[in-house]
Parts: C-alpha cells; structure tokens; sequence
C-alpha cells in the first residue's frame, strides 16, 4: 500500500505558472476579505449614523456655530467654558439626576417583582402579561398629558384628593422635589412594562431543576427568589441596568410635556440636560456650539456613569458564583479558577 | 437546477419589460397632458393652531385654478412650527413647504436669512394692509417677505356675570366706562380689579404674564435698542423694570396666579378661575374651546394704555420651493379680502386688509358664545386704535430676553417661590447668562 503512494507525477512545477494566477488569488482574497465583507453592514451603518455625528458634533463644539447664520469662528474650548459657568448647566445636570435616580431604581425594582409574580403559575397569564405592557404603548406626549392633569397645581386630580383627605396640597410645578417625583412616575408608568417583560423573558430561560432542588431542600417562595431567581438573571440586571441608565441621562420627553411651556419651570426646577441641550441649539439662543459642547459633555458622562455601573455589575457577576460554592473552601475556590 | 435558472431570468426580463413599458406609458401621457393646460403641480401650505383655511376653501382656490392641488399641513401649536422652520432653514431649506407661515414675533430671527424667502413685493398687493402690518411683513432693508393675514387687536374680555354679582357695571358699555373708557390706563384697569375684589372672591385676572407681555406690546422699544438692534442692559432698564415691579404688585390680589396654556389655566375657566382677561381677536377660540357650558362671557370695546396688538402672522414663500411665482400667487389669494373675511368666520382670525376691514360681512358678525356680542365691530375699534399706537420694535434677542424676564414674573406668580426683588435679581443673572 504504501509503496503506491509516490505514485504522483511531477506535473505540479508545469501546473503553477499558468492557471493559478487569477483564481487563486481570488480565493485568497475571498477568503481574507469575505467576513469583512459580511460584517461591513454594521460598521458602515455605525460610520454613518453614529461616528460621522459625533465627530461633526465635535468639530462643531470648538466654533460659533449659529442654528440659522452657520460656521462662525474658530473659538477652541470657548463653548465648554461657557456652559460650565452657567449655573442653567448645573441645575439640568442636578435635575437629571435626580429624576434618574427616582425613576431607574423603584423602576428596575418593580419591574423585577412585577416579572416575578407574572412568571408564577396565574390565571390568565397572557392578559396580564400584556397589560403591563399597555402603557409602553401610550405616546409619551399623551402620558404627559394625562399626567399634566393628575398633577396640577390648582386643580389637578391628585391635590384634590389630598384636599379632602384634608392634607396640605402640593406645589408640582413649583418645588424642585415634587416635580422630579411627578415626571418619574411618568417615566416609570411608561417603562416599568418593558422592563418587566425582559425579566419575564429571562426568568423563562431560568432551569426548573433549580427550584425543584430547592423546594425539595424546604426553600419558600422568597428564597427561591433571592437564591435562585435573582443570581440567574444577572445578565438580564446587567443589561437593563446600563439601558435604563443611558435613558435615564437622556430623559426629554417627558419633563418637557410636564408643562405646556417646556423650558423646565421658572427657576429651572425641572430641566434636564437633553432639555438645556435643546434650549441652547434650537430655543432662544440658537447657539449649536454650546449645544454640541453639551451633547459631548453628557456623553462623556455617561460613558463614565457606564463603566462605574460595568464595574459594578461585574463585581456582582464575579461574586455571585461563590455561593452555589460554599460548600468547598471559598479561597481554593478562587484560586483554582485563577489558575485556570 | 440549468433550466429552472434560465426560466427565472426570462421571468425576470419579461417583468422589467412590463415595466417599462408601463413607465413609458405614463411618461407620454403626462407629457401630453403637460402641454395643454400648464404643468400639473402641488403647492404645500404650512400653518399652525387654526388659520381658518378650510378645506372648502382650498378647494376653492383649485376650482378656479385646476392644475393646482392644495395640501395643508397643520403644525399643533405655533411652536412646533417654528422649530420646523427654523431647523430646516438651517438645512438649506431642504423639506420646507411652498409657503410657510410665520408669526410676526418669529420675523427678526427670519429677518438674519433674507435670501431663503423670495421678495413678495408685486403691484396686485400694494396697499392692501394696514401700514404697520406691511412695515412689519419686511425685513430691515425693506424687503418684503411675507403677506400679513390676521392682525390681533386686543380688547377686555370679561364674565358679565361675576361682575354682575360684584354689584359692579356689567353691561359692555357701562363695563368700558368702569375700566375708564376711552382714556383707560393700566392704572384703571388694576384700580376697578381692586373694586372687583373686595366684592368678590374671583381673581380680577388669569395672569401676571399675560398681564405684562400686553403692557411691553405698548412699548416702543423694549429691549433693544431700535437703532443699532443692540440689546440694552436690563438692569438699567427702567421701563421694564417698574413694569415687572407694578405688574407684581397688583397681581399680589388680582391675580389667579395661573400660566397661560397650561392645565390649570385650562381647568380655571369651568371653576370660576377668574372675571377678566385680555384678549386679542384670536383668543376669542380658545377662550370659547375651553369654557364651552359656561355662561356670562362678554367682550368690552376698551383696552387699558390705548390700542394693543398681540400676535398675527404672514404667508412667506420660501426661495428654495420649485414653484415659487405659483405660491405666490397662491398666498396672495389667501390673503385676499374675501378669503381673509371667510378665515375670519371660520377661526376668528381678525383680518389684516383695509379693505376686509370695511366689509359689511365683518361689521355684522357676532359671537354667539360671547352673549352675542358684535366682535366684528369691537376688534374693529380696537384695529383702529391701532394705528395711533407707536410699531414695537422687536429685534433679534427679543424673544431670549422677554422670556428671562417673563421666568421672573412666573417664580412669583405662579410658583409663589420668590419675592419680587429676588425675583428680579434672578432675572438680571439669567439675563447676564446670555452673554450680550
């Protein structure tokens, strides 16, 4: 058998120079450029609408840069030094976090229970399950006015009801807190649907092994939740944290429904930066410089926000699968998977 | 696996076939039909809130003009018009409509761009407004950019009823007289609300800002300087500042302490919110819109300070549109008296023309809502009393600073969070904010 191998003629130093040539290097082209070609879509798509404008948003920011007159001038830093001395600034960026925090963590916090009590074994699940959708579904303009009403001052649904239950009426549109609180709760009509939906999908995703181990090891409803569902849902948290954050520091709509105006109250109770941002470029002052000097300001906020949380997160991730460890040594534990 | 290729590629040219003959079809038609009458066209008009063009009356304007279809679109509030303009004036006039419409207090931002809108001035349109309505349709070098439809002359609308119960003048006649008739003054106006008050539990008014933006109407130059355009400094600025210091003061007891738009001011016309209001010729929708089931409103032939105008708009064609000499035509039609008399009964918009003003149609119309009172005649008073008063000037920061200003009145007002003296300082920060 093995004496007929070399039976291979010599014809391979006659083949080479002629044909190869082209197709071959075709083929190598196609197999060095092909998936490049075939990711290209998203690189091109991201190119044109997402580094092309943050670019130009940066060229824009160093120039006096008119919303109707255009390019002006060359003014370096200018721009930021501006926005940074104007207290406008610093309010929006308080309000905004503010109503951040009030609406991202009773929102995620909720939407977990709510996904919770929807995973377990209720009648009529589909019907709940879409209802909490519903409000996701109402334009946000339409929430603000729905909301406008409930929250008036004078004669808004909500103060009249604390009115005959005899307690002081509260000034929305006036105090800085009541007001954050009104357009949370906007938000969070809006959001905690969507988000409740996502938990619910990965709570799907969870084994039932897991809870019939821990029903057999005696665990109640409320241990099986922290124990289980929670730990589980990890990337879930992970992943609806950082979007609720990004939202969140992006918040428009709603504060500027909360008032037929829009400008974020007299005293700039309620603006928010995505609200200056507008008001500087497209308001009054028609200033696109200062506009892109704080669209680039809120984004490096938030990149810095998104990796606090990404830090975070992970320590949670990192910490988590120690526990299903414990009955080991928790030091061996980690050290064998660090030499890993 | 060959054939079934091959028929796909006869299937596929016999289709591309198809088509183009069928494109080819509608190519020669349209030609065709091109040369007889003039080319088919569509003219886009861009209004907001209710300019009374109905569609009755677009039709209208096809029927004596068939190759021209109309299509209206309708921005929500005045507002949303304007970012729609001004953002895609900045694009290059891509996406504009054939005519935009614009409200006069938009005018010294437009006025940066006198290129984007086409000159308007033609010998079928001269003479037909009010002089100060076609001073105010042209840009500083006297270009004129826009065709003026409805002008807003302000007069007092009142709940006859309220004051009635006040034990005070209710008819309009003796109403007028009691807010000082001819002759009224702002100090009149608050002096017959300091009567109202002690005899009622109403506010006298809706609104501090209403109250102060109608008094800087009647000013000649507010806060610039007319000359070079160049914003005066506000805390030298008497005038306003012991505008914002009286208006304040009065509201303190005459006020609802309500904002213009908002729910609550919405909801205050179903609860007895308030007896007076200052009202232009147009406010007369809203006012009707949200107190429908309401009775007692009326209006008086008087308004405190002279005459006072608030609002009105203009037809511009901006010059980036491919039918530029077709939409001028189209505007100068809707501008016309006779279309101006029948926007005027459809949305209460009091019409801009001398001649419209003359009409009989006018002179006879009434308001049923406010117990029928002959608001053809009133705003026709007030139109002419108009003419006396000084044109405000308004230049291009006059909007960033008027809202500064109107800010301070609202943390008072409305929100009650201010003194007026803090009030004011917070104004001036705000107002150093801007950077002039």
């Amino acid at each position: 058998m093995s004496v007929q191998a070399p039976i291979k003629p010599a014809p391979v130093a006659e083949r080479t120079p002629r044909r190869i040539a082209f197709r071959q290097t075709r083929g190598n082209w196609d197999v060095k450029l092909s998936p490049y070609l075939y990711i290209s879509p998203f690189f091109i798509l991201f190119a044109i609408t997402g580094l092309i404008p943050l670019v130009y948003t940066g060229y824009v920011s160093v120039h006096d840069w008119h919303l109707l007159r255009g390019q002006g001038d060359f003014v370096g830093f200018q721009n930021f030094i501006d926005v940074w001395n104007q207290p406008t600034f610093w309010l929006a960026l308080r309000n905004t976090f503010s109503i951040f925090l009030l609406s991202s963590v009773p929102q995620v916090v909720t939407a977990l229970l709510l996904a919770a009590v929807l995973n377990a074994n209720i009648r009529a699940k589909t019907f709940w399950r879409m209802g909490v959708l519903l409000p996701y579904v109402v334009a946000p303009v339409a929430v603000g006015l729905i909301f406008s009403r409930l929250f008036g001052d004078q004669y808004g649904l909500i103060n009249a009801i604390l009115e005959i239950l005899g307690m002081d009426q509260i000034a929305w549109h006036s105090d800085v807190i009541p007001s954050h609180i009104a357009i949370a709760s906007m938000v969070n009509f809006r959001w905690t649907g969507y988000n409740t939906l996502i938990f619910l999908a990965a709570m799907q995703a969870i084994p039932k092994e897991l809870y019939e181990a821990a029903i057999i090891d005696g665990a109640g409803r409320v241990r099986q939740f922290i124990s289980i569902t929670v730990p589980q849902l990890r990337a879930t948290l992970i992943f609806i944290i950082v979007t609720a954050t990004i939202g969140g520091l992006q918040i428009f709509d709603e504060p500027r429904v909360f008032d037929a105006a829009g400008t974020g109250g007299a005293s700039k109770q309620w603006i928010t930066v995505t609200m200056y941002l507008y008001d500087l470029g497209w308001g009054n002052q028609k200033n696109f410089g200062r506009a892109s000097a704080v669209a680039l300001i809120l984004f490096f906020i938030i990149i810095v926000i998104g990796v606090i949380n990404y830090a975070i997160t992970r320590r949670i991730s990192t910490a988590g699968p120690k526990k299903p460890g414990r009955i080991g040594n928790k030091t061996t534990f980690t050290t064998t998977r660090r030499t890993k | 696996m060959r054939t079934h290729a091959r028929r796909n590629w006869t299937a596929l040219s016999s289709l591309a076939a198809v088509a183009l003959l069928a494109s080819g079809c509608s190519g020669t038609t349209e030609s065709a039909e091109g040369s007889g009458v003039g080319e088919d066209i569509t003219l886009t008009v861009a209004t907001f809130n209710n300019f009374g063009y109905t569609d009755e009356l677009l039709a209208e304007y096809t029927e004596a003009n068939p190759h021209v279809t109309i299509k209206q679109q309708k921005a929500a509030t005045a507002p949303d018009a304007r970012t729609n303009l001004t953002t895609r004036l900045a694009a290059g006039g891509e996406g504009l409509a054939d005519i935009e419409a614009i409200e006069i207090d938009w005018m010294p931002e437009l006025s940066q761009l006198p290129d984007a809108f086409m000159d308007l001035a033609a010998p079928d349109v001269e003479g037909r407004w009010l002089p100060w309505k076609e001073a105010q349709g042209r840009t500083p070098d006297g270009t004129l950019i826009g065709y003026g439809t409805d002008i807003g002359p302000q007069a007092v609308c009142y709940r006859e009823d309220l004051v009635e119960a006040a034990g005070l003048p209710s008819d309009p006649d003796a109403f007028a007289e009691f807010l000082g008739g001819e002759d009224a003054t702002w100090d009149d106006y608050f002096a017959a609300g300091h009567e109202f008050v002690a005899e009622s539990e109403t506010p006298w008014f809706d609104s501090a800002n209403a109250t102060f933006h109608s008094m800087v109407n009647q000013v000649e130059a507010a806060y610039e300087d007319s000359e070079s355009g160049e914003p005066m400094n506000l805390a030298e600025n008497a005038t306003i500042k012991t505008m914002f210091e009286t208006v304040l003061t009065e509201s303190a007891d005459l006020s609802a302490g309500l904002s213009q738009w908002e729910g609550d001011w919405d909801s205050a016309f179903q609860n007895d919110g308030f007896a007076t209001m200052l009202c232009p010729a147009w406010m007369t929708g809203p006012i009707e819109e949200r107190a429908g089931g309401v009775d007692g409103w009326n209006i008086a032939d008087v308004y405190p300070g002279g005459g006072g105008n608030w609002g009105g708009s203009f037809l511009t064609v901006p010059a980036t549109g491919e039918h530029t000499e077709e939409a001028r035509k189209l505007a100068a039609w809707l501008t016309d008296p006779e279309q101006q008399i029948k926007a005027f009964e459809a949305a209460g918009t009091f019409p801009s023309q001398t001649e419209a003003q003359g009409s009989q149609v006018l002179a006879d119309s009434k308001n049923e809502f406010f117990n029928d009172a002959p608001t053809g005649k009133i705003f026709s008073a007030r139109a002419v009393a108009l003419n006396d008063a000084p044109v405000a000037f308004r230049g291009e920061n006059y909007f960033t600073i008027h809202s500064a200003v109107q800010d301070g009145i609202t943390r008072v007002d409305v929100d009650g969070s201010q003194s007026i003296d803090d009030s004011w300082s917070g104004v001036l920060t705000a107002f150093s904010e801007l950077g002039f």
